[in-house]
């Protein structure tokens, strides 16, 4: 993208969120929206991470917790069901962790540059003290 | 449109599509965003948005970037409430002139503000707002500090809280002024609605916001965002600290209906003394030494007697 200079600006600036008219912003699923460059949707923040969240969906109830609690709309939630996280908008603060209520826990945090599936396959047991 | 989006369970509200979007700037684990985002997927509508200077605008329209899917004003610290309620009144006579090109679509008008915006610098323009009674939302997003410039105390920061502005050392215990009941001072406004509200109980906030849409006339949400950055705790305690602030009555979760009617919506069962509040968070530490140790005690006795006086409120209906 080319950015303006500081004497190309216009007085008082205008960024679009999606290229094209969009009629009914809030029926339309993120995926079907044609977003513009200039939408943080399209923006990357996954340098910021240290830890990630991975997700295990067998354990999972679809509560949607951490859909609600996610301050980085990095949950996705499709028809009612949890099915990944967005590792593009994930910030890696660990509340999804948190808030999971299942035992064994479906999220857990892990540095970033672990292997998912090794870690998947050694996922703690179901802790029995809780 | 325009009719009230029912959402039973969290299941049902997960099919909303999101209006915000992620990687804006806001740092890990802020609670500004989960609000936002639970106020915003309340309703289908169309929006109205303005957002005074503070975290929440800077850090979701770094340029070239937007994180908003709806339109957006951004003007001075603070205004939003009047660019928003000069927004609502064009609409509605425009509206009256029969020149909109869609005039069934109802647009919710919502201006965000943070303590700072609200408590201190933006209170006689939110006055005015809700002294004319625009259609429109308020919300404060009050993480009781002014977080966006490192942390200066503000009119809503409480006694005992450390902030640069009000450092705690050998002398002082920090900030010294009481936290200022914006909820009392709206209240007498004798608007509509007003209501304290949470990110943890979803519900709740849900429940008031859609009310607040449903209502013609101004409203206002006072909501507690708790700040990693400034309370100084692990980002992924976000939710556990907005847990103690409801479950303690640091922040009871309460409305007030056209400024006589109070209704406290959540009792916790089993309330949490103060001290487990102020122990989670590292502006309050210097607390726990012996010098200062009885604020504590003065912190729970305050506390107390807010909740008895909003009982006694909620009571006899004043």
């Amino acid at each position: 993208m080319k950015y303006k200079g500081w004497d190309e600006f216009e007085i008082g600036a205008m960024l679009r969120s999606f290229d094209g008219a969009i009629d009914d912003i809030a029926g339309t699923a993120q995926i079907d929206r044609k977003y513009s460059e200039n939408n943080s949707y399209r923006a990357n923040v996954a340098d910021w991470r240290i830890l990630k969240p991975v997700f295990n969906k067998d354990y999972c109830i679809d509560c949607q917790f951490c859909w609600i609690y996610c301050p980085d709309v990095s949950i996705i939630a499709r028809d009612k069901k949890m099915i990944g996280v967005d590792m593009d908008h994930c910030k890696g603060c660990g509340i999804c962790v948190e808030v999971c209520p299942t035992n064994p826990k479906s999220l857990l945090m892990f540095v970033d540059y672990a292997d998912e599936e090794a870690e998947l396959a050694q996922w703690p047991a179901k802790d029995e003290e809780e | 449109m325009s009719e009230i989006k029912k959402i039973k369970n969290l299941k049902e509200f997960s099919t909303s599509a999101d209006r915000f979007e992620g990687a804006n700037l806001l740092c890990p684990g802020c609670a500004h965003s989960i609000i936002v985002r639970e106020i915003l997927n309340a309703t289908n509508d169309d929006l109205v948005l303005s957002a005074s200077t503070g975290c929440l605008e800077v850090c979701t329209a770094v340029y070239p970037y937007t994180s908003w899917d709806a339109s957006w004003i951004h003007i001075g610290f603070e205004n939003c409430s009047t660019a928003i309620a000069g927004a609502e009144a064009m609409y509605k006579s425009l509206k009256n002139k029969g020149r909109l090109k869609q005039p069934d679509r109802n647009p919710k008008f919502i201006a965000f503000g943070g303590d700072g915006a609200s408590y201190d610098i933006g209170l006689q323009w939110i006055s005015g707002c809700m002294e004319r009674n625009h259609d429109m939302m308020y919300v404060v997003l009050d993480n009781e500090v002014y977080a966006n410039t490192g942390g200066q105390r503000s009119s809503s920061t409480p006694i005992g809280s450390s902030a640069t502005t009000s450092p705690a050392g050998s002398i002082s215990y920090g900030e010294k002024m009481n936290k200022k009941d914006l909820m009392g001072i709206m209240g007498a406004h004798n608007i509509p609605y007003a209501a304290q509200v949470a990110p943890n109980k979803w519900k709740d906030l849900v429940k008031k916001v859609q009310r607040g849409f449903a209502t013609e006339g101004a409203v206002f949400i006072n909501a507690v965002s708790p700040c990693t950055t400034e309370w100084k705790f692990d980002p992924k305690d976000t939710m556990m600290l907005s847990d103690l602030s409801t479950d303690s009555l640091v922040f009871p979760l309460y409305e007030i209906i056209e400024g006589r009617e109070i209704n406290i919506t959540y009792r916790p069962k089993n309330v949490v003394p103060v001290e487990e509040y102020l122990a989670a968070q590292g502006r309050f530490k210097h607390l726990f030494k012996d010098q200062y140790k009885h604020l504590i005690g003065e912190w729970q006795t305050r506390v107390d007697e807010n909740w008895a006086y909003l009982n006694r409120r909620e009571e006899a209906r004043v």
